[in-house]
């Protein structure tokens, strides 16, 4: 053995439960907490808006005011105050050298291992890190201009790039889609932009990070990727929050548009808190995705690793609306303690020839609740369309819930859709036959759980891979023994 | 002649599972350097020896007392014995769908290494020990990247076992009928790699039913397990009695 003793060992384990939980120490400007028309003009006003923005927020706020929360889902949500949350919150600038980053800032990104300094940057990564509501930095922009390619922060393109973020903006996921989009049409604050021009294929990965860290806030970002055609863009995503015994909501719209022969290739990391041992405080991640395959041979492909966060309400989609367009969904959700998550998609097959494929594998432990729910929609003109699906549900511990929702429509008479689905559990023979080998309980599920979902993991770009591996590990930690 | 150091000891242990005894006494000393036969009829209690010594938590222990290399073996976690050599070759070896026999042999390796206060192995020096190991087992080289035990024929997953052991070098290996479900030329595979890593520091203990493993793994001594008791101890010449005349005769 080595010299650690027990102890160090015990809080090793303990402090490796939540890596990212820590705060960053900065000054930070805030409005006044809840929401009315005063305080979007505000957000807007701080943002230096056109007037069409600031109209397209209002009109938004009128429409969610009418609405409801969504109680579809098998989620307990508790109540949530919309009036005690602050919609903005930003790390001040010095007034000396605004165009500085405060060193605090480039620390905490250096910490959660996203380096901001392009120095220090991992080679091939072009990162928007999202600090609160608003873009601290977007790395290699120059690099990227020079092929054309736009990647800024949301605030930004709508000052530089009006015209293109007008004429996508709210053409996948409306203002009225639902409760949470209507939400955060109104009081959105900073995310991500990403423009490809034709036939250019991006050099590099694109990434936004996003971090919450002032208490009492959410967090509401906006993400908008355009792929003209012929072109090709790899996307990933990454988030993390401090531990807080209250929870804090995180509502984003992401859309994204793919033209004629397009490629986007999006993938998620979610690592937001997901509260304690006895599902106290943790990140409310209520999120609306989706893309749309316009053009003909068109292809989007989601991959998401979810295990973060204290409750999910998610269900990244497509439009497969261009004939022979293609899509994909690449799904690994796990639960432990009391973390709940509804997750799944939607695939809506209106374009001839269209193809979709769903892998979603959901692992449960401790007392969490994991769902899997999703849509697969073939409309009349979806001539000889296809999908298949595979759900696979493991369970760890009796204790949790595996669930599984799929809804099929099927108006064309050509289409085939296909629904495989799968529920297992972690077998004591498997653990003990890697005990057996030497390997402790903790490494075991960590390799069996990650060999259950290698058909997942396999699709992440190389440098997600490796941390997401890891963070399923740590998320089960403490699920067995 | 001089004995060799005592390996393991068991004394009057008792063990069952769900409240039934299946064990009731065992006593067994074995030396190091020694190959052992345990064999019995069905139901006699032998892979519930395996399963006790390897710490296989279902299993419940009531009386006695197993030492290993002088330490107090029940105390241990199944992992903690494999660490200090004991190696269980397994009568039906678990799929563990998606990990590669790569990646479950470096996790084990390394965490042995880790046990003993050594860094993990170089990714070079340990693909170079996997290589050697599956020729040892005549493994062919895409063998590493398949999925542990999914889809491999019953000798393929014996054979795995034995590359296992060979990876791990064990002090003690315990063989659960690691003759069943064999054909001859995997039979000679697996015995050929057993008594190649034979040596005078290590011990085996082979767990069957029938003579046909023990042709090829000759042993030094033979019990008869039956009814949870060790009824007769002997040389490898009981083998040929058992084979002729049934455990009725012992």
């Amino acid at each position: 053995m080595d010299d650690k003793t027990e102890k160090d060992i015990l809080q090793d384990i303990a402090a490796r439960e939540y890596e990212h939980g820590f705060v960053t120490d900065v000054e930070q400007e805030f409005i006044p907490k809840g929401l009315d028309e005063d305080i979007i003009r505000l957000i807007s006003a701080k943002k230096d808006e056109p007037e069409w923005l600031l109209e397209f927020r209002l009109e938004a706020f009128r429409r969610w005011r009418k609405m409801k929360m969504p109680s579809w889902a098998h989620l307990d949500i508790p109540e949530i105050d919309f009036q005690d949350i602050i919609y903005y919150a930003a790390p001040k600038k010095d007034s000396d050298r605004p165009k500085e980053i405060d060193p605090e800032l480039e620390a905490t990104f250096e910490k959660l291992g996203i380096p901001i300094n392009e120095r220090a940057a991992l080679a091939g990564v072009a990162v928007d890190a999202v600090f609160d509501s608003v873009s601290v930095t977007t790395t290699f922009r120059k690099a990227l201009s020079d092929k054309g390619i736009i990647f800024c922060s949301f605030s930004e393109a709508v000052r530089e790039h009006p015209d293109l973020v007008r004429k996508y903006l709210a053409s996948v996921v409306p203002i009225g889609d639902n409760f949470y989009s209507a939400l955060n049409s109104a009081v959105f604050s900073d995310g991500s932009f990403c423009y490809i021009p034709k036939g250019v294929r991006c050099p590099m990965e694109l990434s936004s990070y996003f971090r919450i860290n002032a208490k009492g806030t959410g967090q509401f970002e906006r993400t908008l990727i355009v792929a003209d055609e012929g072109s090709y863009v790899s996307y990933m995503e990454g988030c993390t929050a401090p531990m807080r015994d209250e929870n804090q909501l995180h509502a984003a719209v992401v859309e994204i548009v793919v033209e004629k022969d397009a490629e986007v290739k999006y993938s998620t990391v979610q690592n937001w808190y997901p509260g304690d041992a006895e599902g106290k405080g943790g990140i409310f991640n209520f999120v609306t995705k989706r893309g749309i395959c316009k053009g003909s041979g068109s292809h989007l492909s989601w991959t998401q690793v979810e295990t973060g966060s204290a409750i999910t309400w998610k269900y990244p989609s497509t439009i497969l609306k261009g004939d022979n367009s293609s899509s994909e969904f690449y799904s690994v959700a796990v639960t432990n303690n009391f973390q709940q998550a509804d997750t799944g998609t939607k695939m809506i097959h209106i374009g001839k020839n269209t193809r979709s494929r769903i892998v979603s594998k959901g692992i449960s432990a401790g007392h969490s609740q994991n769902s899997y729910r999703g849509l697969v929609k073939m409309l009349p003109g979806a001539e000889n369309a296809r999908n298949f699906s595979q759900c696979d549900s493991l369970l760890i511990g009796d204790r949790c819930g595996a669930h599984t929702f799929p809804d099929i429509q099927n108006a064309s008479r050509t289409a085939v859709v296909e629904h495989e689905a799968t529920t297992s559990r972690i077998s004591e023979e498997q653990l003990f036959y890697c005990n057996q080998r030497g390997i402790d309980p903790e490494e075991a599920v960590g390799l069996i759980v990650n060999g259950y979902a290698r058909e997942v993991l396999s699709k992440l770009p190389m440098e997600f891979a490796v941390e997401a591996q890891k963070l399923l590990s740590v998320s089960l930690e403490g699920s067995v023994g | 002649m001089e004995m060799n150091e005592i390996l393991l000891e068991i004394k009057g242990l008792k063990a069952g599972i769900e409240g039934k005894e299946i064990l009731k006494g065992v006593d067994l000393t074995i030396r190091k350097g020694e190959i052992h036969a345990i064999m019995g009829p069905n139901g006699a209690g032998k892979s519930t020896l395996s399963a006790v010594l390897a710490g296989r938590e279902n299993f419940r222990v009531t009386e006695g007392s197993v030492t290993f290399l002088g330490q107090d073996l029940l105390k241990m976690s199944p992992e903690e014995r494999s660490w200090a050599g004991i190696f269980l070759s397994f009568q039906y070896p678990v799929e563990i769908p998606g990990v590669s026999i790569t990646n479950f042999m470096k996790t084990a390796v390394n965490a042995h290494r880790k046990a003993k206060g050594l860094d993990a192995l170089k990714a070079g020096d340990f693909l170079r020990l996997m290589k050697e190991k599956m020729a040892f087992v005549q493994m062919k080289p895409e063998f590493s990247k398949r999925e542990v035990n999914v889809g491999f024929s019953g000798g393929e997953k014996k054979r795995n076992e034995i590359f296992q052991m060979a990876m791990l070098g064990p002090v003690l290996s315990i063989l659960d009928e690691t003759d069943s479900g064999l054909d001859v030329d995997a039979l000679r595979i697996v015995a050929h790699g057993v008594n190649a890593l034979h040596t005078s520091e290590k011990s085996v203990i082979v767990i069957t039913h029938y003579q046909r493993l023990l042709d090829y793994i000759v042993p030094d001594v033979v019990h008869v397990l039956k009814d949870g008791r060790i009824v007769r101890t002997a040389g490898r010449e009981l083998v040929a009695q058992i084979e002729s005349d049934g455990y009725d005769s012992i």
